[in-house]
Parts: C-alpha cells; structure tokens; sequence
C-alpha cells in the first residue's frame, strides 16, 4: 500500500526532443496524404465535370459520328461494345492460365526448377511495359493474321496473365497449411485438398484480384494500338478485322482539334472510370460474399 | 467394430531391411544407444510396430531408432521434453511426414502385419484408415455440417440422408452434438477452442478411421474442454485405437494404458542431437516405477 504524498504523478507525455518528433512526423504524415488525395481527387472531379454533360443512353449505344460533329449527336456505342469483346476474350484467355499457374506454382511445384522458373518469368512480365507487349502481339500474330479484337485480347491477356497469377499465388499463400493437412488427414489427394479446402478459402481473394487485373486491361491504351487499329464503325466480330475500344477512343477524340470530339473523348473517359469503379465494387462485394465462413 | 483387413497396399511387401541402401553421409551419434526396451505382452492385437525407426529433416537425423508396438483398443500415449521427437514419430505413423520437404524415414513400420513404407503403398490409403487430430484446432472455412461431412464426401457419400446420419452420429461421439445441433449451418471458425477441436474430432471420426492419432490435442484448450476431450477419448477407446502425443503427464497418466518416454540424446562431439525412446511400458509402471533413471527423473519433475 503507497501512501499518496504530496505531489501527484505527471501522467502527461513529457515535453522534450521525444515529444516534438512524435508530432513532426504526424504533421508530416497527414501532409503526405493530403498531397496524394489532392491528384486523385482532382482528376475524379474534372473527368466527372466535364463527362456528365454528354452522357446519355444515346450516347452509349449510339455509332461514332466523324470527329467534326458538334457534342449532342453520336455516341461511342462501338467503342463501348469494343471494349466488352476484347476484354472478355482477355479474361477468359489469361484468368483460368493465370490461376492454374498459381496453384501449380503454390501447390505442386514446391521448390522445383520449374516452378521457380515460371515465378520470375511472371515477375519479369509484370514489369514489361504494355507498349512492348503490343508490338510482341502486332509481330506475331497481326503481321500474320491482320488486325482484330482477338489480337488486342491477346496484347492485354500477355498483361493480365502475370497479374493474376502473382494476385492469386498471394492469396494461396494465405491459406494455412494446417488446413491442408487437416484435409490430407482424412484420406483427400492433393487434388481434393486443392479443390475443396484451398480454392475455397482463397476464392474471395482470387476473384478480387482478377477484377483488379480486369479493370486495369480495360483502361490500356499502348497494347491496342498495333493491334485493333482503332476505327470508327462498328465491328461485332471480333476475330476479324480492325475495330475500336473506349481508351483508344478517348486518345483520337481528345487528340483532335474539333470541340465535339474532345466532349465525346470526356464522355468516354467517365464511361471508362465507371466501368472500372463498378468492377471495384465488385471485388469487395466478392470478397465479402466469400469470407462468410472465414470470420 | 469390426476390423477390416488392411488392404493399403495392392500387394504385401516381405519386411524390408531395417535400413535404405542409400544410406545418408550423417554424422552417426557417437554415444551407444539405449538397447530399447520391448513393451510387456498385452491382450489385443498389434496396430502398430515400428521396427528401428529413424526420421530424417534433410540431413538432421530428429529421431534415431525407435521400436514400439501400439496395441487395439488401447490408449497409447507419447511424452518427453520439447524436441525429442514424439510429434515425428506420430506422424510417421500415417505418413503425414510426406508432406514435409526433406523428410525421411529409415526402418519399417508396419499396420496390422503391412509395412507403411512399402513400394505400393498410397499415403492417401493409409490416412483414410488412420486419422489425425492436431494440435491447433484447424475447422476448414466452411460450415459445421460441411466440416464433419467432409471426409465422407471424398469418399464418394453423397447420400444426403446418410450424410445426416454420420454427422449426428460423430458429433454425438466427439461430445458436440447438443451444443450445435441448432447451428450446423454456422461456420465452424464459429465455435470457441474447445468446440472447434472436438468439431475436429468428429471431423476424423466420420470416416470411421481405425486408429486416431492425436498430436497434444489438448494444448490450446482450458482444463474444462480438456476433461471433455478425455472422457470422449476413453469413450471411444472401445472403438478406436489411439495415439497421443502430450506434454501434460497428468493428461497421460488419466488416459493412456500404455505410456512412451521420448528423450532428447545429445552428441558434444560433433554437436548433434537426436531424439530416442528411452523407455515403453504400461503406463503405471513407468510413472511409478520406471526402470530407466531418466524416465524417473523426468516423471518426477527432477528435469523439463
């Protein structure tokens, strides 16, 4: 038992060298992130400001007019549907190679040649600029067998591949192991320990970060260059002959000197921010609706 | 319960050397070894006989020369200081060790007269005969329902009504039952510790292993759900036979009929060590009369 006298404890954090770092580096730090919220937000402001005006449902679904065309007539409805074939052929190509060479990586390569082999052949793939990967795809492929949708699917699946596979050998590598040992426990092979326990505990966060991967292929504009051509007509098929996409659109009309056309490009560049944030939303939905069991 | 004839391997190996031949350039511990002592006869007959067992994490021999034999019906349970080895040892005997990188076994351990190690031998066989409860409780991310019908499901039961059956009838035999019959749709990382390493057991004992091997099944769980999990192992002892690997003496003199004393050995000269069964015996007889000065020393709380 301590006897109170006199004088009570000082509890308060003590003035000195100690205390004025602690508040220097909040200072600082609250700084930093205002900085790096002012860009965002701006861009957010003026790609919403200036792209509301022309949006309509006539807008989306209407043919793109001659760039000389005043705002208020035409629309990017090729662009758009572009957009919907060559993205879609993207992800059906390079999501199912990307999480397969994940789970090989993760769960049967171990330390082997081969499987090492493939994670810095991913990890240098990330880094190869997109320009790079249209040219690849314009050489192999466009050179031979002319412009179309499925050789811009191509260009962007090359881009998405590495991301969904490093995305998807993070999440695998979340899972812990006891699971997978409480699973080979009770008699599973490799494959049902893969199928039934890991995939499903990692789905939520593989899901996510192929929409990510998505939504980043979808505003790529260098790879689609050698590759669609980027026309102004409409062309529903998309295994033959030039066509067009939205961020190919937003780079010719916002290029060009007529006023119409740098609306349309406006337009096109909410439509493209839109597309992205719904397939955020997305993502999280997903995770959500996939860690129900996991909390 | 009836027990099948072990079928794990499409043709019975003759009992292998003691030894590979591509025996591994490790430094050999230079102290003899303890000659090991030979469990007394018992009723019932032999699941398990290990026959001068060594393990191996790549180049580190943990265990060295381990022979005991695991009789039915019984409770076996396995002690000794952290690092001599126990946990290995168990785990060789359903080759959950294959899923380590590295890992090796030398010797011969044979289930009901078949050697585990044989050319032919599927892991995954094996495991579905003996079963494995850990020392975390690890419920898969899915329900309560989903978890215990999990192992009947790879084994090819679809039935939903029998599905219903082998979940109430292994949750009722892991003492689980009454407190989530209500909520089998709730997820399993739902229930408290306690909970969650008997839903593991049930987990195990619907796919009607014949041995239940028990990694310190005890160790994250209060005394409480500790007494509950030993009135469930001696519950169904009658069905099962059982290793477990403890730390808590008093956990393997209330449990166990036949006790395992693990050592760790040590080697000053090249600096090695290595873990060896010091002594086996009925579980009385070593904790009240130990015949090896290290067991006494050991179950008497002199060392560890």
């Amino acid at each position: 038992m301590t006897v109170v006298t006199g004088q009570q404890p000082n509890l308060r954090e003590p003035k000195g060298w100690r205390r004025t770092k602690n508040r220097t580096a909040t200072v600082l730090m609250v700084i930093a992130f205002i900085l790096a919220v002012i860009p965002l937000v701006f861009v957010l402001i003026t790609v919403v400001a200036r792209g509301i005006k022309i949006i309509s449902w006539q807008y989306l679904t209407s043919p793109i007019p001659p760039q000389v065309v005043p705002a208020g007539i035409g629309g990017i409805g090729p662009a758009i549907l572009g957009t919907i074939e060559i993205v879609a052929l993207a992800t059906a190509m390079a999501v199912p190679l990307g999480v397969l060479g994940a789970i090989y990586l993760n769960e049967y390569g171990g330390k082997g040649v081969l499987a090492r082999l493939i994670g810095f052949m991913a990890d240098v793939m990330t880094g190869v600029p997109s320009i790079v990967m249209g040219l690849f795809i314009f050489s192999i492929w466009v050179l031979h067998f002319g412009f179309s949708g499925f050789a811009g699917a191509l260009a962007l699946g090359c881009l998405m591949l590495p991301v969904v596979i490093r995305s998807t050998d993070e999440m695998l590598k979340l899972v812990p192991n006891p699971l997978r040992e409480g699973s080979y426990a009770l008699g599973a092979t490799k494959a049902r320990v893969t199928l039934t326990v890991v995939l499903p505990a990692a789905i939520g966060g593989i899901v996510s970060g192929a929409l990510l991967a998505i939504a980043r292929a979808a505003g790529e504009t260098a790879p689609l260059l050698f590759t669609i051509l980027t026309v102004f007509t409409a062309n529903r098929n998309p295994f033959s002959g030039p066509t067009t996409s939205i961020p190919s659109q937003i780079f010719a009309n916002a290029t060009s000197p007529y006023t119409g056309a740098q609306d349309r490009a406006w337009g096109a560049a909410l439509t493209l921010v839109v597309i992205a944030f719904v397939l955020m939303i997305a993502a999280r939905m997903v995770t959500a609706r996939f860690t129900r069991y996991s909390r | 319960m009836e027990q099948p004839e072990p079928d794990i391997a499409t043709s019975l190996q003759p009992p292998k050397p003691a030894a590979e031949p591509q025996a591994p350039p490790v430094p050999e511990p230079q102290a003899p070894l303890m000659p090991q002592p030979q469990a007394p006869s018992g009723p019932g007959s032999i699941v398990f006989d290990a026959e001068r067992v060594s393990c191996y994490y790549g180049s580190f021999r943990a265990v060295t020369d381990v022979s005991l034999s695991v009789y039915e019906n019984e409770i076996t349970a396995f002690i000794g200081p952290s690092g001599c080895g126990k946990t290995t040892v168990l785990r060789t005997l359903n080759r959950m060790n294959d899923l380590v990188t590295g890992a090796r076994v030398e010797g011969d351990v044979r289930y009901r007269g078949s050697s585990l190690y044989g050319k032919d031998v599927s892991p995954i066989a094996v495991r579905r005969r003996i079963g494995m409860v850990f020392q975390k409780p690890n419920p898969f991310p899915k329900s309560i329902y989903d978890n215990v019908a999990y192992g009947p499901r790879i084994n090819g039961e679809h039935n939903r009504g029998r599905l219903d059956e082998i979940v109430e009838r292994s949750l009722r035999q892991a003492a689980l039952w009454e407190e989530v019959k209500d909520r089998l749709k709730a997820s399993g990382l739902s229930l408290s510790g306690g909970q969650a390493q008997r839903l593991c057991i049930a987990r195990t004992l619907a796919v009607e292993p014949d041995v239940v091997l028990m990694d310190e099944p005890c160790s994250a769980l209060d005394p409480i759900a500790t007494g509950a999990i030993e009135d469930l192992m001696r519950d169904i002892k009658q069905r099962y036979t059982i290793v477990i690997v403890t730390h808590n003496m008093q956990q393997a003199t209330r449990v166990s009929d036949r006790t395992a004393f693990f050592s760790v050995l040590r080697n000053e000269e090249s600096d090695t060590r290595t873990g060896v069964l010091v002594e086996y015996g009925r579980t009385q007889q070593i904790f009240e009369d130990p015949t090896d000065s290290r067991t006494e020393a050991y179950v008497t709380g002199q060392v560890g």
